[in-house]
């Protein structure tokens, strides 16, 4: 029972590695981009979201969708401020990493202008309090949520790209963006698009994870950074499936990391993991990104 | 000019008159600090300078505030009796940080504070003590709980229990109430004050005869307890013993009503919040947690106390006020005891404090310098803090 309990545990907290980790793979798999402001957009939008739900009184299902396209309207602005202007040179990899990294240092420090240090959190009214049995395990709704909406998410954006002509454009982009211009396709506008949907699914997993914990800290996305990175190199660099499945994987790793080692022992195991992987499948990281699986 | 002169000749006139008293400890002063008469009679010319060094910014921010306006209210009523002995607080702010404590201590030392009130934070104090121990300042310290504060020399004194006191008396009073038998231990095994705090519980549960069937560690800066609580929950416990901070105790017991604990969850002083209450709400009842002041004391003290705090600042007081409010409470007998405003002579008087009755409850000072009082047990019930009896 207590293994069943702890699988729950272990699919909520990996899907929302996973709803972090496809923002970074969406991007790095269509633009060849590594958007390191994506941590920072997780942290705001959790403040976002309390700010709403305690401000505006409304509740806390509602307050997703506003912070998706919050998320989204950041994406916008990372695209425009720190990669945009830095696409010409001939470093622009390397360049916009860093500026990514100065970007989310700019939201930060914003974030603690505007709240202060302190932890916030979502009033307790407002939380659905709501717990299922589900197979002798405890399971709340915000946990039932989590693995829902996640999935629900991923699954939407895997058909936005493989069927819609927005799809076409980026899957186009992905294999060459010079040839994809000349063929008349609005390279800015995709990338844009692209910035926004990214950091929208980064957003909405940020409101999660306060929800989960009710608790949201100026550092919560630095905590969470290193694991979605380590998801979509378990998963194949800019596989999106491959981040659903290494994001539950690692979810589930650490939460039973947890149970048979004990705490201290939950990072060293997921990223004892990362290793393994890269020895056994090192196509993740290293090989050559020939195949689009995007 | 002028001042200087008045000055010289109160000092003249009060060295005259406390001529016995030549040995007195420098307060800046050349006796101006000694009054005539004794105890409430006691009348002393100049305002006697006390030193206040606080975490008024940084992280401990919000500790310092309340502690500042316990202090100027305490100061402001002693003030105002006309007892024949008054008192000019400054306050300074240490930043949260020890080195900013040193130079806040160092300008009080040079300055000629007769006692210096603080600093906030036990790591601030074992860094700025040294100072006024070798100034020959008494010190009185109003929120440090670590072991030791108090070992850095015969004039550190502090009206804060320790953990070491509040802890043995919740896990006594918990047995009591509950029939505990056996229980989960957990703690932030990354955090110096819990992981002491820890120690302290497994000492407490282990003289009342508690076994602890698991002890779980996790880290400072955890958010999710699920994995863990799980674990606590497969051992079903007679509760759940956890030494860990406020930003650890809302998500731990929120989680822990999740995944169906609904046994007693024993904190230490940091569960003492009431921020538990206000964030994780239902989740909170149940919660057992000491603490050295009970806000719902009938005492008279305590009640003009709490009223007064009110009326000035529209808020509740917490523990860190009403400790700062006493310390004022204590100083005060200090000083009447010799009646002199000098150095050497409040640290004599701190040592012969002893039933004194103040916010807190009637208190002593022992021989190691520390505060004895009696703790309170409080549990979560309704959404505030009541007295587990």
């Amino acid at each position: 029972m207590v293994d069943i309990q702890q699988l729950f545990n272990g699919l909520s907290l990996g899907s929302l590695y996973a709803l972090f980790a496809i923002g970074f793979a969406l991007v790095f798999g269509i633009l060849d981009r590594l958007n390191l402001a994506h941590p920072a957009v997780f942290a705001v939008a959790a403040y976002v979201g309390i700010e709403l739900v305690t401000s505006l009184g409304i509740s806390v299902w509602l307050m997703l969708p506003v912070v998706f396209v919050v998320g989204a309207l950041l994406g916008l602005v990372i695209e425009r401020v720190a990669f945009r202007p830095l696409n010409r040179r001939p470093d622009a990899h390397f360049a916009g990493l860093i500026s990514s990294i100065a970007l989310a240092g700019v939201f930060i420090a914003l974030l603690q202008g505007r709240y202060g240090p302190d932890t916030q959190r979502f009033p307790a009214e407002a939380l659905p309090g709501a717990t299922f049995t589900v197979l002798g395990a405890q399971v709340s709704a915000v946990q039932v949520a989590i693995l829902v909406i996640s999935i629900v998410l991923v699954v939407a954006l895997g058909l936005l790209v493989a069927r819609t002509r927005l799809g076409r454009g980026m899957r186009a982009i992905a294999e060459n963006p010079t040839a994809a211009r000349v063929l008349g396709v609005n390279v800015d506008r995709v990338t844009a698009t692209t910035f926004a949907i990214s950091s929208a699914l980064g957003a909405v997993a940020g409101a999660l994870f306060a929800l989960n914990v009710n608790t949201a800290q100026l550092g919560m996305g630095s905590a969470i950074e290193l694991k979605g990175l380590a998801v979509i190199i378990v998963g194949g660099m800019s596989s999106l499936p491959g981040a659903l499945v290494g994001g539950l994987v690692l979810g589930v790793a650490e939460v039973f990391t947890v149970q048979y080692l004990g705490s201290s022992w939950r990072d060293l195991v997921a990223f004892a993991l990362l290793f393994l992987i890269l020895v056994v499948r090192p196509q993740g990281l290293f090989g050559k990104r020939k195949v689009r699986e995007v | 000019m002028r001042k200087i002169v008045t000055i010289a000749t109160v000092s003249t006139l009060a060295l005259a008159l406390a001529a016995c008293d030549s040995e007195s400890g420098g307060g800046g002063s050349d006796g101006e600090l000694v009054g005539e008469g004794s105890g409430a009679d006691c009348t002393i010319g100049a305002p006697i300078p006390v030193g206040a060094a606080l975490s008024l910014t940084g992280g401990a921010g919000s500790y310092g505030e309340s502690q500042r306006n316990g202090l100027e209210l305490a100061v402001a009523h002693l003030n105002d009796a006309e007892s024949g002995v008054t008192y000019e607080l400054s306050v300074e702010d240490d930043q949260t940080d020890p080195r900013q404590g040193i130079t806040v201590f160092e300008g009080f030392v040079d300055g000629g504070s007769s006692i210096i009130i603080g600093p906030t934070l036990s790591n601030g104090a074992f860094q700025a003590q040294p100072i006024a121990q070798e100034g020959a300042v008494p010190v009185l310290a109003i929120s440090n709980t670590a072991d030791g504060i108090t070992e850095q020399g015969d004039y550190i004194f502090r009206d804060s229990l320790t953990e070491g006191q509040v802890i043995p008396q919740t896990i006594a009073a918990a047995t009591e109430e509950f029939g505990l038998e056996d229980v989960v231990v957990m703690y932030s095994n990354d955090d110096a004050f819990t992981e002491s705090g820890y120690e302290v519980f497994a000492e407490s549960l282990e003289a009342e005869g508690v076994e602890v069937s698991n002890t779980l560690t996790f880290s400072v800066s955890d958010t999710d307890f699920r994995p863990l609580l799980t674990e606590a929950a497969g051992a079903e416990p007679d509760a759940i013993v956890v030494s860990g901070l406020i930003e650890a105790a809302i998500p731990l017991v929120t989680q822990a009503r999740e995944v169906g604990l609904d046994v007693p969850i024993i904190g230490g002083n940091g569960f003492n919040n009431p921020q538990l209450m206000s964030d994780a709400g239902e989740a909170a009842e149940g919660v057992v947690v000491g603490a050295a002041w009970n806000s719902a004391s009938d005492n008279p003290e305590n009640t003009d106390f709490l009223a007064a705090y009110e009326e000035e600042y529209g808020s509740q007081p917490d523990q860190f006020a009403a400790q700062a409010y006493a310390a004022m409470t204590i100083v005060d007998t200090a000083v009447r005891t010799n009646c002199s405003g000098e150095r050497d002579d409040i640290q004599d008087g701190l040592t012969n404090i002893s039933d004194l009755p103040t916010v807190l409850g009637p208190l002593s000072i022992n021989e190691n310098r520390d505060v004895e009082h009696e703790a309170v047990v409080q549990i979560v019930e309704d959404g505030s803090f009541a007295v587990l009896d």
